[in-house]
C-alpha cells in the first residue's frame, strides 16, 4: 500500500509519519509537497501535524487553500482514504471535509502528554483492528484542540464520532478531557467513513520503545481497509 | 563626516572607553566612520568578544579524542559519537531580553540555539532549557515564569524540535534577573559538518531568510550591562518568527547537502557585522557587503542601522560561485529570502558599502581575534567568610521529619515540574525515549545507531555564592552523575556561565573561581568543554545574581562490551541495554545507597526552605570518589542489575528516596528504609568527617546534600553482586532495605502514606504558580 504524506511548511510531524510508515508498519510512504497538485498515486493520504504556514491567522485555515489541498479533497470526495492528525485535522475542518470547528484549549495553555481514549467505532477503515469499546493511550500535542459544533451538527456527528477522551476505566468524565472538546471528542470521521481527523498522535505511539504502540493500529486497520477493499 | 563629539557620544552609548576609542583609531589609522563606532561597539562588547572572560575560558581543558571540532573554533562544539555520525551542542543564554519581556526573549534564546546547531549541518533533535526565578509569591517572578515557559512553548513546538529536559529553581537572587539558558543538540553525520568560515576569493555572499528591521538594535551591547528600570531597553529585544526558522531549518539543511555551500552563519547578536567578520577572519579572507541590497522591513534604515540589527531568523551564507542561482531556488521553494550581497575578497577588509559609497573598512581580524582583552581586578568578597558560618549547634532539629520532608517535595525548586514541561512538545520526531520527569536526564534514541544520548542541564548558584570553585565543581559532578543515572557515559560538556558585572571585583573572583571548579571537575571526568557563552551584567538594582555557571552535558548509553572470554564464544550478542529510570520497580527489591554521607547542611534547599538560610559551606566534591562512582554506575548498567537509579541533590536522601517511591504517576511504590548504622552490615554511610565514625545530626543525614550519592534499587538476588562491584570499584554501598508497601518508613522518623508524598510533591508547583489543575 502506497500512503502519501502532505508537506506544507510549516508541518513538523511529516518525516515522523513517513518514518512509521515506511519503517514500523513497513509500507511505502512518500511527501507530497503543498504546491505540487499530484497524488504520485497514493492509495492514502496522511496530513501529518505541525503549523502549518506557521498557523497564522487560525489554525489550517492558511492550508486549505493549498493546491495539494484540491487534490486532497477530490481524492476524498472519490472515497479515498483521508487520515488527518492534530493539524491536519485542523486543516480537514477548515476545508469541509469535516463537520465543526477547533478551538483553543480550555486551559489557554499548549499540552503535550499521553491520554486515554476510548474507540467509539470499530467499523471504520482506521479502526477495523480495534475491539469496541477498548481504551487505548495516546499522547496529544496541541494547543488548539477543542473541539466545538452547534448543537445541530453535534447532534448529526454522534454517529461520526471514533475517538473520546476517557478515563482508565473508559468513562468520560470533565477530568479526563484535556482540552474541553465538547462531547470528549477527539477523533471525528466523515459519514461515509474514509476521511478521519483526530488531535492525539498515533505515529507517536507505535512503538513500545516510545511508551505505547496502540497508534500502530490505526494504521494497520487502513492496510486492512485496503486488502479487502 | 560626523563631527568628533558625536563619535564620542555614540562610542559612549556602545561602552566604548576612551582607551578602547583610541585603540580603534591607531587600528584604522584614521577617525571611524559613525557605523564603525557602531561596529566596534557591538563586536567589542562583552557579549561578543568576551574580553574580561577570555583569559579564564582559555583554562578550561577542550581536547579529548572524541572532539571534532575545538572550542571556539565553530558556533557549537562536535562530538564523535562512533559510527559516522557525530553530535553538535551548545547552550546559551538569553537572560536579559527575557527580563524585559519574557515571551519574545525566550521565545528568540529558542530560536538562536538552533540556528548555531543547524547552521552546522545538524538536524536539531532536542532542547533543553535551565531556568532561575526569583520566589513564585512575588507576581514578577510568576509573570516572568508564565513568559518564558509561553516563549519557549510557542516557539520550540511551532519548529518542531522536542524540549525534552532542563532543570527550574527558584531563589531571591534572581527576583530581578531571571535566567534563560537554552541548550540544543544536534545530530550530523561527521563527514557533513558545515563550517562558519568564508573563503574562495569571488564566491557570492548571501544574505538568507527573514528581512531586516529595527528590532533588536544592538543587542548585545544592551546583554553587556546592568538592566535598567522600567521598559527603556524594550526595543533591544527581538521578535521571533518560529515558522520561518521551521522553513530556514529544512532549506538550510538541503542547501548543506548539495555541497553548493562554502560556509554560512547566523546572523545572532550583532547579527550581520558579526557573522561578516567572523566568517571572514575565519576564512583569513575579505568580505565586501552592499547594504542597499539587504532586504528590509522598515524604512529609511541607514547602514548603521542595517549593520546593527539583530532582526530574527537570518544567515550569511557563502555559496560556490556559478552555484548561486541553485541555492537561491532552493530557498525560493521554502518561502524565503536568499539574495546576493556581495562578494569573498582577498584584502582581510570588512568592507561595508552603501550603493556606492564606503560606510565602514575595517580589517575583519581586528573585530574578532584583535579584540581588547580587559584584566579585570579580582577581591574576595567582603561578606563571604559571614554567610560561611554554620553553626550547626544553634540550628533546632525539627521536631516532625515527615512535615519537613512534605514541605521541601512541595517546594517548587523541588516539586514536580510537570505543569512546565507539559507545555512543551517534547515527543515530535520521535526519539524520546523517557519522557521528562522520569530519570535524570533526558535521554533520545538513535535509530541510526541503536544506541540512546542522554543529555542534561545542572547548576546550583546557591552552592557557588557560597564557595564558587566547590559549586563549579558541583554542577559539573551533578551533570556527570545524571547521565551515569541514566546508564550513560558522559561525553562532553557547554555551558553558560551567568554571573554579575565584571567589572565588580567580588564578581570576577567568584568568576575565576567557578572556571577553576568547572576545569578541575571537567578534566577529572575526561569531559571536555567544547564552548557554550558568558553572560556577565546579570544584575538588578538589589544586586548581581548568585554566581550561576550551568553545565550542559551528553552521554551515551553504548552497547555492552563483550568479554573476550572464549568459553562464552557461542552466545548471541546481548542487546544494549535500555535506559534507567528513577522510580522503583517492584515489591521487595533492594533499596541501596551509593557514595558517603556526610555532615554537610550548608547551602542546602533544607536550610533555605525550612531555616530561611542561605549560609554555611556547601557539600565538599571529592572528584576521585564521584569518578568510581560515575564507574561503578557504568558497570553495574551495561549489567543490567540496577531496576532504578536516582541522585541525591536538592533535598538530600530523603528527598531522594520520596522521589523514587512516586516519580512514575500509574505506579505510586513505597519502601522501608534504615539509615541507622546498626541496621545493616557493611561499611557506615554516615561520617561526620574523614575518619570519624561520630554519628551526624538526623537532619543532616536526611536532608543534607553530600555530593556523589546515588539512590538505587535491584532485585534482592543482584545484591551480592552489586556489593562486590562496588568493592571492587571503591564507592561505600548500603542497603537500606525494600522497596514495597504504600508508604515511605525511614526508622522511627518518616512515615508518610505515599500518596501524600505523590500529592505535596505533584501540587507545589502549580500552587505556587497559582495555575488551574
Amino acid at each position: 500500500m502506497k500512503f502519501g504524506v502532505v508537506v506544507f511548511p510549516g508541518s513538523n510531524c511529516d518525516q515522523d509519519c513517513l518514518d512509521v510508515l515506511n519503517d514500523v508498519i513497513g509500507q511505502r510512504a512518500v511527501p507530497l509537497w503543498h504546491q505540487e497538485t499530484s497524488l504520485k498515486g497514493a492509495d492514502a493520504v496522511v496530513l501529518p501535524g505541525g503549523f502549518s504556514y506557521g498557523d497564522y491567522l487560525r489554525t489550517g485555515a492558511i492550508a486549505r487553500f493549498s493546491p495539494i489541498m484540491r487534490s486532497v479533497a477530490r481524492f476524498a470526495r472519490e472515497g479515498g482514504l483521508v487520515l488527518g492528525i492534530c493539524n491536519g485535522f485542523q486543516i480537514l475542518l477548515e476545508a469541509g471535509l469535516l463537520p465543526g470547528a477547533m478551538l483553543r484549549n480550555t486551559g489557554l495553555r499548549f499540552i503535550c502528554r499521553f491520554v486515554t481514549l476510548r474507540v467509539e467505532r470499530t467499523d471504520t477503515p482506521f479502526t477495523n483492528r480495534f475491539e469496541a469499546g477498548q481504551t487505548i493511550r495516546l499522547p496529544i500535542a496541541h494547543n488548539e484542540g477543542r473541539y466545538a459544533a452547534d448543537t445541530k451538527t453535534l447532534k448529526a456527528v454522534q454517529g461520526q464520532v471514533v475517538f473520546r477522551y476517557c478515563k482508565e476505566d473508559g468513562r468520560v468524565a470533565d477530568a479526563a478531557n484535556p482540552n474541553g472538546s465538547v462531547d470528549a471528542i477527539a477523533g471525528l470521521a466523515n459519514e461515509r467513513g474514509n476521511v478521519l481527523g483526530m488531535m492525539p498522535h498515533p505515529e507517536r505511539a507505535a512503538e513500545a520503545a516510545l511508551g505505547s504502540s496502540d497508534g500502530r493500529l490505526i494504521f494497520e486497520s487502513m492496510l486492512e481497509a485496503y486488502a479487502h477493499a | 563626516m560626523p563631527d568628533a563629539q558625536l563619535l564620542k557620544r555614540v562610542a559612549k552609548s556602545h561602552n566604548l572607553t576612551d582607551e578602547t576609542y583610541r585603540h580603534i583609531v591607531k587600528t584604522l589609522g584614521r577617525q571611524p566612520t559613525l557605523t564603525e563606532v557602531g561596529i566596534f561597539g557591538v563586536m567589542y562588547s562583552e557579549h561578543c568578544s568576551y574580553g574580561s572572560s577570555r583569559p579564564y575560558l582559555k583554562t578550561f581543558p577542550t581536547k579529548g579524542p572524541r572532539i571534532l571540532v575545538p572550542a571556539g573554533k565553530e558556533n557549537a562544539g562536535v562530538v564523535d559519537i562512533g559510527g559516522g555520525w557525530a553530535v553538535v551542542f551548545k547552550c546559551e543564554s538569553h537572560n536579559h531580553p527575557s527580563a524585559v519581556e519574557p515571551v519574545q526573549g525566550a521565545a528568540t534564546g529558542v530560536g538562536g540555539i538552533i540556528r548555531d546547531i543547524f547552521t552546522m549541518g545538524a538536524r536539531p533533535i532536542a532542547l533543553l532549557d535551565s531556568l532561575r526565578f526569583g520566589p513564585l509569591e512575588e507576581p514578577r517572578s510568576r509573570f516572568l515564569l508564565e513568559g518564558v515557559v509561553k516563549g519557549i512553548s510557542d516557539y520550540g513546538n511551532a519548529v518542531g524540535v522536542p524540549t525534552v529536559g532542563g532543570e527550574i529553581a527558584f531563589d531571591p537572587a534572581y527576583r530581578d534577573n531571571p535566567l534563560v539558558n537554552v541548550m540544543c543538540i544536534g545530530l550530523v553525520p561527521a563527514r557533513r559538518i558545515a563550517r562558519a568560515a568564508a573563503g574562495g576569493v569571488g564566491n557570492p555572499v548571501l544574505y538568507v531568510g527573514s528581512s531586516t528591521g529595527r528590532d533588536g538594535l544592538g543587542g548585545a551591547s544592551f546583554a553587556s550591562r546592568e538592566l535598567a528600570d522600567g521598559d527603556a531597553d524594550r526595543p533591544a529585544v527581538q521578535i521571533g518568527d518560529p515558522f520561518t526558522e521551521k522553513c530556514l531549518i529544512e532549506a538550510t539543511l538541503e542547501a548543506l547537502a548539495t555541497g553548493d555551500v562554502v560556509g554560512i552563519q547566523d546572523m545572532g547578536a550583532a547579527g550581520l557585522t558579526c557573522s561578516t567578520s567572523e566568517t571572514a577572519a575565519r576564512g583569513g579572507v575579505g568580505i565586501e557587503i552592499d547594504v542597499a541590497r539587504v532586504p528590509r522591513r522598515a524604512e529609511g534604515m541607514t547602514p548603521y542601522e542595517v549593520m546593527l540589527s539583530e532582526s530574527q531568523e537570518r544567515m550569511l551564507l557563502i555559496a560556490k560561485r556559478g552555484r548561486e542561482e541553485r541555492v537561491k531556488r532552493l530557498f525560493a521553494k521554502w518561502g524565503l529570502n536568499a539574495v546576493e550581497i556581495g562578494r569573498v575578497t582577498r584584502d582581510g577588509l570588512m568592507r561595508v558599502r552603501d550603493g556606492s559609497a564606503v560606510a565602514a573598512e575595517i580589517p575583519a581580524s581586528a573585530l574578532t581575534d584583535e579584540a581588547p582583552v580587559y584584566r579585570r581586578p579580582v577581591r574576595r568578597p567582603a561578606g563571604l567568610a559571614r554567610a560561611q558560618r554554620l553553626l550547626l549547634a544553634r540550628l533546632p532539629l525539627p521536631k516532625d521529619y515527615g512535615a519537613v520532608l512534605l514541605t521541601l517535595l512541595g517546594s517548587p525548586t523541588i516539586a514536580d515540574k510537570s505543569a512546565v514541561f507539559e507545555q512543551y512538545d517534547h515527543m515530535v520526531q520521535t526519539n524520546t525515549a523517557v519522557l521528562p520527569g522520569r530519570a535524570d536526564a533526558a535521554v533520545l534514541r538513535l535509530r541510526a545507531l541503536g544506541t540512546w544520548l542522554a543529555a542534561t542541564t545542572d547548576g546550583n548558584g546557591r552552592f557557588c555564592f557560597l564557595d564558587p570553585y566547590e559549586g563549579g565543581k558541583a554542577a559539573v559532578a551533578e551533570a556527570a552523575r545524571n547521565l551515569v543515572c541514566v546508564g550513560a557515559r558522559p561525553l562532553a560538556v557547554t555551558d553558560c556561565l551567568n554571573f554579575g558585572s565584571p567589572q565588580d571585583p567580588a564578581v570576577m573572583w567568584q568568576f575565576k573561581a567557578c572556571v577553576r571548579g568547572i576545569s578541575d571537575a571537567c578534566r577529572a571526568f575526561k569531559t571536555p568543554v567544547t564552548g557554550g557563552n558568558v553572560s556577565f551584567y546579570n544584575e538588578g538594582p538589589r544586586g548581581a545574581i548568585d554566581p550561576t555557571p550551568v553545565i550542559g552535558m551528553i552521554g551515551l548509553i553504548e552497547p555492552r562490551q563483550e568479554t573476550r572470554d572464549r568459553r562464552h564464544v557461542s552466545r548471541p550478542p546481548s542487546p544494549v541495554p535500555g535506559p534507567i529510570t528513577a522510580n522503583f520497580k517492584d515489591e521487595g527489591d533492594a533499596v541501596i545507597l551509593l557514595g558517603e554521607t556526610r555532615e554537610e547542611l550548608g547551602g542546602s534547599e533544607y536550610l533555605a526552605m525550612i531555616h530561611k538560610r542561605k549560609a554555611g559551606k556547601p557539600p565538599r566534591v571529592d572528584l576521585a570518589g564521584e569518578s568510581a562512582l560515575q564507574q561503578l554506575m557504568l558497570a553495574l548498567a551495561s549489567q543490567g542489575w540496577l531496576k532504578s537509579a536516582h541522585d541525591c541533590s536538592e533535598g538530600g536522601l530523603a528527598v531522594a528516596l520520596a522521589e523514587c517511591c512516586i516519580m512514575e504517576p500509574a505506579r505510586l511504590l513505597g519502601a522501608v528504609v534504615s539509615l541507622q548504622p546498626s541496621a545493616f552490615p557493611g561499611p557506615p554511610i554516615t561520617r561526620a568527617g574523614a575518619g570519624s565514625r561520630q554519628r551526624i545530626r538526623t537532619d543532616a543525614l536526611l536532608f543534607g546534600e553530600s555530593a556523589g550519592r546515588i539512590v538505587a534499587s535491584c532485585a534482592r538476588y543482584h545484591v551480592e553482586r552489586v556489593e562486590h562491584l562496588a568493592a571492587r570499584h571503591n564507592v561505600p554501598m548500603a542497603v537500606l532495605g525494600r522497596v514495597g508497601g504504600a508508604h515511605l518508613r525511614l526508622d522511627s522518623w518518616i512515615d508518610v502514606p505515599v500518596d501524600e508524598l505523590s500529592e505535596a510533591w505533584r501540587t507545589g508547583l502549580p500552587r505556587a504558580w497559582g495555575l488551574r489543575r
